[in-house]
Order: C-alpha cells, then structure tokens, then sequence
C-alpha cells in the first residue's frame, strides 16, 4: 500500500488536475505497485508516456485493444451477429418470405421449380409420423422448419434479437445496480455498507440458476408489480429484470472492494481534507476509476447473460412465446432431435460463438484496462 | 424390378394389415410370470376408482383390480362392447317399466384383504360413489331413488330406497326414477367397482382399496410409480368378465418421457408405454421395428373445449370463427400424420354409434371436413366486434398438446385475437380446465369414450346437469347448456329403452346441434398406437379395456 508521505513527497503530486494520476496510475499506486520502486518507476515514466503518447487513458486501452487480434476478431464476430439479427425482418420478408411466428403446417414451397410439402408425410414403413422439412440451403427455409413448419432461420434471427437484448439490458442493469450498490456501500461505510453487503449476502447465498429459476417461476404466472408499475408476464423486461438482479453481487462485491482501497488513497484523502462535497468526490474521484472495472466486467456478464437467459427460456421461464430467443428454439428443437437436430443445434452453436467472442472480448477489453499491461508496454 | 416392387408391396400390405388389426396377433404358448414394465410421462392424481375419470390411463389398470356387477367382455375388438355377468352371477333381471334391475351376487368371490364380497358392500359402495363427489354422481347415478338427495347432501347419503339388498334371496335390486338404457353400462365402468363396505367416504388418494380383481395395488407413489402384485384371494368365476393374469407382477413407472420410453421399449427394458411416441420417433419405430406396433381405432375426441360463459368464446360467432380457421389437417400432422387420426368436426367420433359424418365448418361444408375457410372465419370475426380481445390457451405439458396449443394460438392470432400459451402440469391440467373459478377460456383435452353410446359424449360433456361452476369434477368444461339439446337428449334416452336406431337417429341430430352451436373446435378422432416391447406377446386391444393386462404374457 502506498503512503500518503510517498505520494506527497513526491513531485509528481504538483502536476495540475487535468494530470491528475487518473485510474489507471492510482490502481497500480493502490493495488499492484506495492513497492516504493514500481512507485518510482511509474512516474519516471509519466513523463515519457507523456511525451511519446499524448492520447488519454480511454484512447491508450482503445489502442491497446485494437492490437489484440483475437479481441477485435471476436468484435467483428459479434458485429455479425447483431447485423445479422438486427435484419431479421427484412430477412423474414424478403428472403424466407414467410411469418416465422404463425404456424405453417400444411403449407408448401418450391425447390427447384417442383412442390415440396413444408411438413412431409413419411413413407418408409408403417408410413407414420410427419417430418418438417431440412435444410434447402437457399432462400426459403434455409436451416429447415421447425415442429410449426416456422423457418429456423428466420426465428434464429428474430431469437437472436431478443437474446441479444435480454443479455445487454440485463447487463447494463446488473452494472448499474452493483455500481451504486457497490460506491454507496463501499464509500459510505458504516451502517449503509452493513446493510447494503448482507443483503448482497442473502443473494449470493443462493446458487444463480436456482434463484434465477424460482423467481421465473414464481413470476412468470402473474408478472412482477414494483410499485405502480407492472412488467407482464410475456415482456421481456422480465427475463431482463431477473437476470440483471441475480448477477448483481458479483459484481458489486469487487466494486465495493474497490471503493474502499480508493478511499483511502491519497488523491481521494486530499479531496476529503480540501473539504469537497462527498458527491463531488464520488462523481470526479471515484466513479471514473469504477468504470473502468464496470467495462471490464461488462463482456462477461453479457455472455453470462446469455446463458442464463438461454437456461431459462429452454425451460419455459425465459422469453415467452410467441416471441422467441435462442433458448425457446433449442426447445422446440429438442422434439426433433431424432429427425431434423439442425433445429437445435443450429441456436446452440449461436450461443456458443456469441459467448465465446463475449469472453475472448472481454479478456481483450480486460487487458487493454489491466494496469500490469500498461506498466509492461511502459518498460517497452 | 417388378417381382421385387410387387413382394415389396405383398410384404408391406402384410405389414400394415398386421400393425393396425386392433386384436390379439397369433402368439405363442402363454407364458406364466415375469413382471410386466410400464412407463408412463406421469401419474394421473387419486386411484380411487369412485373417482378417478381417468379413462385411458388408470381405467385399464382398474379393470384388472376391481370388478362391478357387471363388466365389458374382455376380450379384443367389437366383443368388447358387450356387457357380462361379474361380481353378479347372472345378467340383471329387468323390469317391463325398464325401472327396476335386480341381480344376484355372486357367492365365494373374496377381497384381496381376505373379506367376502357381500350384499352391504354393494348397497355400500354405490352410497360411497356420492358420499366422495363422483364426478358423474349427479349425471349418472342420480337416477337410482335417493340419488337426487344423495347429490345434495353427498356425506348423509342413503340409498335405502335406490340399492336394495335382499340377504334371503342374495340380490339386490336397484330402483330407478326413470328407464335409464345406458344404466348397465355405467355398472360396468370402474366407478361401479364394489370396494369393501367400511372402505373410508373420502378420496382414497394414493392409498389403494382392497381388489377382487386378480391383481392389487401393493404401492403407489404418484412421483415414482406403481406396482401391482397378484391378489392371493382371486380365483376365476368368469373368464370373460375377469381372466387370471398372465405375468406375477406389474410395474408402472412414471417420470418417464416418452423418448426415453421409446428407447426403453427398443432395449426390452420396458414393455409398454402409455404415451404415444414422440414424432420424430415414429418414422424410426415405424420402420425398424414394425411388428411392434399396433394401430387401434379409438373411440375418442381431440378438441379445443371454449369456455362459453366468458369472453371471447361466449359469442357464438368467435367458436365458430376458430371452427372455420382451423386446419385439422395440420393438427393431424402434429399428431403423427393421416394414418394416426381422422378429420373431425362434430362431438361424435368417427364410426361411433350415433355418428353421421357433419362438417358445416369446412370449405366445402358436407359430411366430411374439406379445408379450413379463412374467408369465412374472418367474416364472422368482424361480425363478433371481439376482435382484439386477449385469449389464454391452457394446455398440458405432455404429448401433443404444447405444440397443438402453440398451433391454435397462431389460429386465434390470425383471427385477430391476442392470443397466448399457457403450458401447466399435465398432472392437473384435466381437473383445472373443468374448474370454472380458474376461468380457462380454451384448452385441449382426448376425450374417450367410458363406453359405447352416445349419451356417452353427448350428454357427460354438454348437458347442462354436467356443468358443475366451481368444482374439480364438471366433465362440462365448455360450461354448455342449451334447454332445447338437453330436452332433445332425454327423448333420445326414452328412445334407446325401445328402439334403438331411432335413438341413435335422435342422438345424431343432438350431435349435429351441438356441433352448430361450437362450444367445441373438434380437430379429430385419434388412432392408439402402442408400442411395445418384442417380449410382451398376446397383445390384446379391447375398446373399453385398452389393452388387456391380464391376457398379456412375456416371452
């Protein structure tokens, strides 16, 4: 840990506000350069860094980001994917041409220029059982039809938007939930941080899918009333509400964490003895040093997120019908694992690449804030 | 090319005769012992057989536990329809009024807990099927004297004047209000099961009662299974009403899929499956593993029951909407296919006494459903002014009803309703869609036949006495009552005493009236088909009994 004596002894605390050791440079003082060397070290190198990279700390971790080639590969990835589902109604229109939310049982397409039933009495045996169409591998049903004669292909795009949406809402309030939660609890102390971390206790108690599964289940029935207003059951602010809340310990604690090594650190002890509001304080010196972890984190839950929304809608207590998502389809797909599997593991293999780039992102984006990756570059 | 076409041919008409003949198949020498190994996807509540209505899945069972005065024939095909002597030594003597039945019981036939079946059991158990809130006890039984106080004040019932027991003479006589024609059938379904005289007057739930039967109930876990062993007290008194059993004992599990159940039977790890096999199963069993399956024709119903007391399905011209845009050909699809169901648009199923084919709702309105009529549904749906209004499908969790109901509600939105799924436990699905305080507007339900007349569909399912507001136990689940159709349904009734066609003449146009008034989207009349392990052999199908458990041996 630092010492106030180190720091204000040292001339680099002279340097005006704007150069202010900003989060990057406080969390290694606070947190990774222990020793008076990596102290020293540091702001020798400010100096230089200043020199040779004038650009700010967001554009240095951009930067640092755009070196990582699995990062950027895995944005361009998920690029894809939220292009490809954000078309789903002009693909839904223009290319499969049908309505992937109506049932389309008895229904027929050309392949070729000759008739083929959209679900085809089979012939072989007994002549029993009904079996929707596979793959065309053109326009119209694409991946197949599912048990509805529906177009897989389409509903994977429609279902991708909905988990897409589910996992980035719930992201966003999960990290301003356990952002408050987490500054408040960890700046105010005493007795608001008392309350604030026993409730975060009594989440954490739970196993996620298990808390997250019995508040579907009990909710998915008569919807979630918070005050006047009302989330009905079938919305996807459910889902979105659900998944943010259970997540949001997880967060928070290393937030809470974080919060309490920064206010004890000197910029933040001089702000305090300058007499600034406390809200000044939270609003300058700290937020934008718990930003940065929120982005951190922000990859991960999202994929997180996505499984847990996945979870939950395969089991019925997710996105509800008609409206479909990733985990509805692998559901209605799981009916036909015998015949046309491609209904499964087509939303399956989306969920995989999207969480995959999710992660390899999110180690991207923690990199490029890591503070030991900024040093390393610095000795460079 | 064509010898080989032509064999191919002989050898898949063999094939298809073979499989869908609903009777025994030549088998081999019978076998004694081995242990029969059911499964099903899940329990069905109460095996108390005053009041389980679970016809398809624990009527069966029941039928090899307990016997009534009389009982169906047990035996495969149209001999099963017949009515024989059971715990009764002799068919009943009838009066000429048609009012009055006296039997005479039979002597020796002991409960599986060592008592002897007695006279006092008899008076005793009718009294019980009132005292426990049998769900046809108003409609059925309320015809024999006393009934109608009985219904009132079911746990003071007394049948003193309705069951009389003659200890002299051995037999009891029952004394009806009026000619009931279908009186002996409704003695032969389990509900007119003789159980012990001090057998508790409530819900027996998981306990079983004592059987006569030749097996009993030695455990029942609704969340694991049941197993039934051989009742030491049971000896043959009539091979028709009630045959020894074949196999030592029976196990039916439950919690088992019905893909998993598939893969059981192909593995001889079960015997036999109460559900259908999933879709995407049939093409492979119907294909690698032909001679394992039998087709069965079934007197049954598969429609979407309206709730006509509540909006939107209180306004005729929205059932008859949904009647129009329905596509029975799709929900066959879902199904199976065309070679496990029949189109159907009325209450009567295809072939049933009383049927004569009747589609008003198709593209071409005749006898027989030709096509949905979009045009027309629309017309009459903007004629209703209910468009918009919000609509809950309810249906089970099990067999096809999630993906019929997620196909209905793609109907109803076309028809411009918001529409939505609700998918609850199968396990309850039955009794909350009959309780109208749940205010189910539509679901899905089979509806089998108890036995083989038409008062059977017709007047359990739509007269207005079946229609019980509140209760678990109202059969009546579209809420139905129509004065005119329940007067037409009691002439029918006098009739069958005297004239049987005609009756059924009388019954056809209560189904064509019924059928107009929608309270019903029939889709159609579903086949059975069983699948069973290649061990169990003289599968035997009866239209009562389904298969038989006590005529089926194991290799």
């Amino acid at each position: 840990m630092t010492t106030a004596s180190n720091t204000s002894a040292d001339p680099a605390s002279k340097v005006p506000e704007a150069e202010q050791p900003n989060q990057f440079n406080v969390q290694i003082a606070n947190g990774e350069a222990s020793s008076a060397f990596a102290q020293k070290r540091l702001f020798q190198l400010r100096p230089k860094d200043k020199g040779n990279n004038p650009r700010g700390p967001w554009k240095t971790a951009f930067s640092r980001l755009l070196r990582d080639k699995l990062a950027v590969a895995s944005f361009v990835f998920l690029a894809a994917i939220v292009l490809s589902t954000a078309s789903a109604t002009y693909y839904a229109d223009h290319i499969s041409q049908t309505d992937p939310f109506q049932s389309n049982l008895d229904g027929q397409i050309e392949i070729n220029g000759d008739p083929a039933e959209i679900m085809a009495a089979d012939s072989e045996g007994l002549g029993l059982g009904v079996t929707p169409i596979g793959p065309t591998w053109t326009g119209q049903y694409l991946l197949g039809a599912d048990a509805q004669g529906r177009d897989v292909a389409a509903r994977l795009l429609y279902g991708g938007q909905n988990s897409l949406i589910v996992a980035f809402a719930s992201t966003a309030l999960c990290l301003v939930l356990a952002g408050v939660i987490g500054t408040v609890s960890g700046f105010l102390g005493g007795i608001v941080d008392t309350i604030l971390s026993r409730l975060l206790d009594i989440i954490w108690a739970f196993p996620i899918y298990l808390l997250a599964i019995s508040l579907s289940i009990v909710l998915i029935s008569t919807g979630l009333q918070i005050g006047p207003f009302h989330i009905p059951s079938n919305s996807l602010l459910l889902p979105i509400t659900i998944i943010g809340v259970v997540y949001v310990p997880y967060v928070a604690r290393p937030i809470r964490g974080q919060v309490l090594t920064l206010a004890k650190s000197d910029f933040v002890l001089a702000s305090v003895c300058l007499g600034m509001p406390t809200a000044r304080i939270l609003v300058r010196d700290i937020l934008p040093n718990v930003v940065t972890t929120l982005i951190v984190f922000a990859p991960i839950m999202m994929s997180l997120s996505i499984l847990t929304e996945s979870s939950l809608s395969f089991l019925s207590i997710g996105v509800q019908p008609p409206a479909a998502s990733w985990g509805t389809i692998i559901q209605d797909g799981q009916g036909l694992l015998y015949t046309r599997p491609l209904v499964a593991i087509a939303p399956g293999l989306a969920i995989i690449i999207t969480v995959l780039c999710l992660n390899f992102l999110g180690d991207g984006v923690k990199d490029a804030f890591d503070p030991k990756a900024k040093l390393r570059v610095g000795k460079g | 090319m064509l010898h080989h076409t032509v064999c191919r041919a002989i050898a898949m008409a063999l094939l298809l005769t073979s499989a869908t003949v609903g009777v025994a198949r030549a088998e081999d020498k019978p076998k004694i012992g081995g242990t029969l190994r059911l499964a099903a996807a899940s329990a069905a509540g109460t095996i108390d057989p005053h009041i389980s209505y679970e016809t398809g899945f624990y009527w069966p069972i029941f039928y090899v536990l307990n016997d009534g005065l009389v009982t169906f024939r047990k035996a495969a095909g149209e001999p099963s329809n017949d009515i024989v002597p059971d715990l009764a030594s002799d068919m009943p003597k009838i009066s000429e009024d048609g009012k009055t039945y006296t039997f005479k019981l039979r002597k020796g036939v002991k409960f599986s807990n060592g008592q002897e079946v007695t006279l006092r059991d008899v008076v005793a158990s009718f009294e019980r099927l009132f005292k426990v809130g049998n769900p046809n006890s108003s409609l059925w039984y309320s015809v024999i004297k006393g009934g109608d106080k009985c219904v009132e004040t079911p746990p003071t019932c007394s049948l003193a004047e309705g069951v009389v027991a003659n200890e002299a003479d051995g037999t009891v006589t029952f004394n009806l209000t009026q000619p009931d024609a279908d009186f002996l059938y409704k003695l032969a379904v389990p509900f007119g099961s003789i159980l012990p005289a001090d057998t508790q007057p409530s819900d027996l739930g998981t306990t079983p009662p004592a059987a006569t039967g030749p097996y009993m109930i030695t455990s029942y876990d609704p969340q694991r299974g049941m197993e039934l062993k051989r009742n030491p007290e049971f000896k043959v008194w009539n091979e028709d009403a009630q045959p020894d059993g074949y196999v030592d004992e029976i196990k039916y599990s439950f919690g088992v899929k019905p893909e998993d159940a598939v893969t059981a039977i192909q593995n001889d790890q079960m015997d036999w499956m109460y559900d259908s096999p999933p879709a995407d199963r049939l093409k492979e069993i119907s294909s690698e593993s032909a001679d394992q399956i039998y087709i069965n024709p079934s007197f049954a119903m598969y429609a979407a029951e309206m709730n006509t007391n509540i909006a939107p399905f209180n306004n005729k011209d929205v059932r008859q909407a949904l009647n129009f845009a329905v596509n029975r050909r799709a929900a066959i699809n879902i199904y199976g296919g065309p070679r496990l169901a029949d189109a159907n648009c009325q209450v009567l199923p295809v072939d049933f006494p009383g049927y004569k084919g009747y589609c008003p709702y198709s593209k071409n309105p005749g006898e027989k459903w030709g096509g949905p009529d979009m045009e027309k549904a629309k017309a009459l749906m903007e004629r209703s002014g209910q468009i918009g209004q919000k609509v809950t499908v309810t249906v089970g969790d099990a067999g096809v009803d999630p993906q019929t109901g997620t196909y209905l509600v793609s109907v109803l939105n076309d028809l411009g309703l918001q529409a939505t799924l609700k998918v609850i436990s199968a396990n309850i699905q039955w009794t909350y869609a009959q309780n109208s305080n749940n205010n189910v507007q539509i679901t899905l339900n089979t509806l089998w036949q108890d036995y083989a007349a038409p008062a059977d569909f017709l007047q359990v399912l739509f007269n207005c006495s079946s229609f019980h507001p509140g209760s678990d136990a109202s059969p009546n689940i579209s809420g139905y009552c129509n004065n005119a159709v329940d007067a037409k349904m009691e002439q029918a009734m006098k009739a069958a005493l005297t004239d049987v066609a005609a009756s059924h003449e009388m019954w056809s146009a209560v189904d064509h009236d019924i059928t107009d008034d929608a309270p019903w989207a029939t889709l159609y009349s579903p086949k059975l088909l069983y699948f069973v392990s290649k061990r169990l052999k003289n599968f035997t199908y009866s239209n009562q009994a389904r298969m038989v458990f006590s005529k089926v041996w194991l290799d």
